[in-house]
């Protein structure tokens, strides 16, 4: 999957299923402090990746993602081209 | 301590209207709530009949983390309290300033429960059922989340007690506020109507067959009646000490009385005519009113033979030198089990501040039983100033409350 899907599947399904302002969605912005998303939300995150990019979010390899770019980094890894 | 207890709210969201004014006019013009659910037949259900409620829309108008721990019962419960905080002229601002508890009468959540069975069966995998389905899930799910959006500080529990549950609900409130434990407590009942919920009970041949007329299968105390017709939505009321309400210049509608209650300790599912009676009296003797001061009489009757009967027979036992008049409006709203026991209170507050008896629909041809009683077959123009509502439930559970105009 290119970056650029993941970026736009990312940000969709944050404007639509978790309902974060569209303006709020920037690439720098941090999950948590800037987005608001708490630990309830992480877990519809995990079913909504699993649903989206087929693969299941592993906690312990979440521990170094803080921005929305880390967050896409980290998909990217899983289910990129490269 | 023993105060006076007066209903300040009212709110409302069922089969045969979503606010107080279009039920009101249902419930005068005798209108049935009833249709057919195509999915049921599917699903290999006897009875395919239920009642008709759409799904409020709260996208865009509750915040989601607010909105995805409200199970379909839950929804209807949010709606049902929008209504009756707005009839009570209490705000957000007013609520986080003065503390309000909650009775909610539910009984179960079965649409939750078995859609995440169904995902942990198919992924095998328990982090994949997302944050709300715990709290949907459970049967106090209505009010851990009503408690929650609307920033309740209160006394705060559910109330599992079968059909009787919205009745006993408003009981408990009642008792809290007489007792003067709580100035204002919000009480009702829901109930949901998904496919789901209902297999079960339609696994008793409990439900009506009388599928090409909908609008004619639930007659209660009818010598043809074949069974209820399964409803829901919700209904909530405010419950208000009585100088608490006249300090804030609310508008009383009207005001509980007394709370009868009693278990039949006999059999899971048939009801008993002495545990009907023992609530009755039991509610009247709190109320301190005698049988023949009471008008009006909205009976449980849910249309099935074996109910219907033994509660003809207790009302008679109680009610036959006075014959009040009668009726059981599930004839138009179908069983709204969880629920019933609080939006039969509305429904019968509507009437009395509107001074009619609605219609006990499809009631054409007594039985030996309720030849005996005063039963409403159509819109009785009536001042009603004392009445009586009846709910009993599975495991012999039985309440009955006993409601008066208000007079200052």
């Amino acid at each position: 999957m290119k970056r650029e899907e993941i970026e736009s599947t990312v940000r969709n399904f944050l404007i639509d299923e978790i309902e974060i302002e569209e303006k709020n969605i920037v690439p720098e912005a941090l999950l948590k402090d800037d987005l608001g998303i708490d630990s309830l939300d992480f877990v519809d995150i995990v079913v909504i990746v699993e649903r989206n990019f087929g693969f299941k979010i592993k906690p312990e390899e979440m521990a170094d993602v803080r921005t929305l770019s880390h967050f896409c980094d980290y998909i990217e890894s899983k289910v990129g081209d490269n | 301590m023993s105060r006076r207890v007066v209903i300040t709210g009212m709110g409302i969201y069922s089969c045969i209207g979503k606010s107080l004014e279009e039920v009101k006019k249902s419930l005068y013009d005798g209108k049935s709530g009833i249709g057919v659910d195509p999915v049921r037949k599917d699903c290999g259900y006897r009875s395919p009949l239920t009642g008709i409620v759409e799904r409020p829309l709260l996208k865009g108008a509750l915040d989601r983390r607010l909105r995805i721990g409200l199970a379909e019962e839950g929804e209807y419960a949010y709606m049902a309290t929008l209504e009756a905080l707005r009839t009570a002229g209490i705000d957000m601002e007013y609520l986080e300033k003065n503390e309000t508890g909650i009775f909610y009468g539910n009984d179960s959540s079965a649409k939750a429960v078995i859609e995440a069975n169904n995902v942990m069966v198919e992924k095998k995998d328990t982090t994949l059922l997302g944050s709300g389905a715990i709290f949907q899930s459970m049967n106090s799910t209505v009010t851990m989340n009503l408690s929650t959006i609307f920033k309740l500080r209160g006394v705060n529990m559910t109330i599992s007690a079968a059909c009787a549950s919205g009745s006993h609900a408003i009981g408990l409130g009642y008792l809290f506020i007489k007792q003067g434990m709580q100035d204002l407590v919000l009480c009702g009942g829901a109930q949901e109507t998904n496919y789901y919920a209902m297999g079960s009970f339609d696994a008793l041949s409990a439900f009506s067959m009388r599928v090409d007329a909908p609008a004619k299968a639930s007659r209660p105390f009818d010598a043809h009646r074949d069974g209820l017709i399964p409803s829901g939505g919700a209904a909530s009321l405010m419950l208000e000490d009585y100088e608490h309400a006249v300090s804030r210049g609310a508008t009383i509608y009207a005001e509980v009385v007394g709370y009868g209650f009693s278990s039949n300790g006999v059999h899971i599912s048939q009801p008993s005519d002495m545990g009907c009676a023992v609530a009755m009296e039991r509610a009247l003797c709190d109320a301190g009113v005698a049988a023949a001061d009471v008008d009006y009489v909205n009976a449980h009757a849910t249309s099935t033979p074996q109910g219907d009967m033994f509660e003809a027979i207790a009302i008679d036992r109680i009610f036959g030198s006075s014959r009040p008049l009668i009726s059981s409006t599930k004839s138009m709203t179908g069983h709204e089990c969880w629920m019933a026991g609080a939006s039969e209170i509305i429904y019968s507050v509507l009437m009395m501040q509107n001074s009619f008896v609605a219609p006990n629909i499809n009631f054409e041809t007594p039985d030996e039983h309720s030849a005996k009683l005063n039963i409403a077959d159509k819109t009785v123009e009536k001042n009603i100033d004392t009445l009586l509502s009846n709910s009993f439930g599975f495991g012999g559970t039985n309440s009955a409350l006993v409601v008066k105009k208000y007079k200052p």
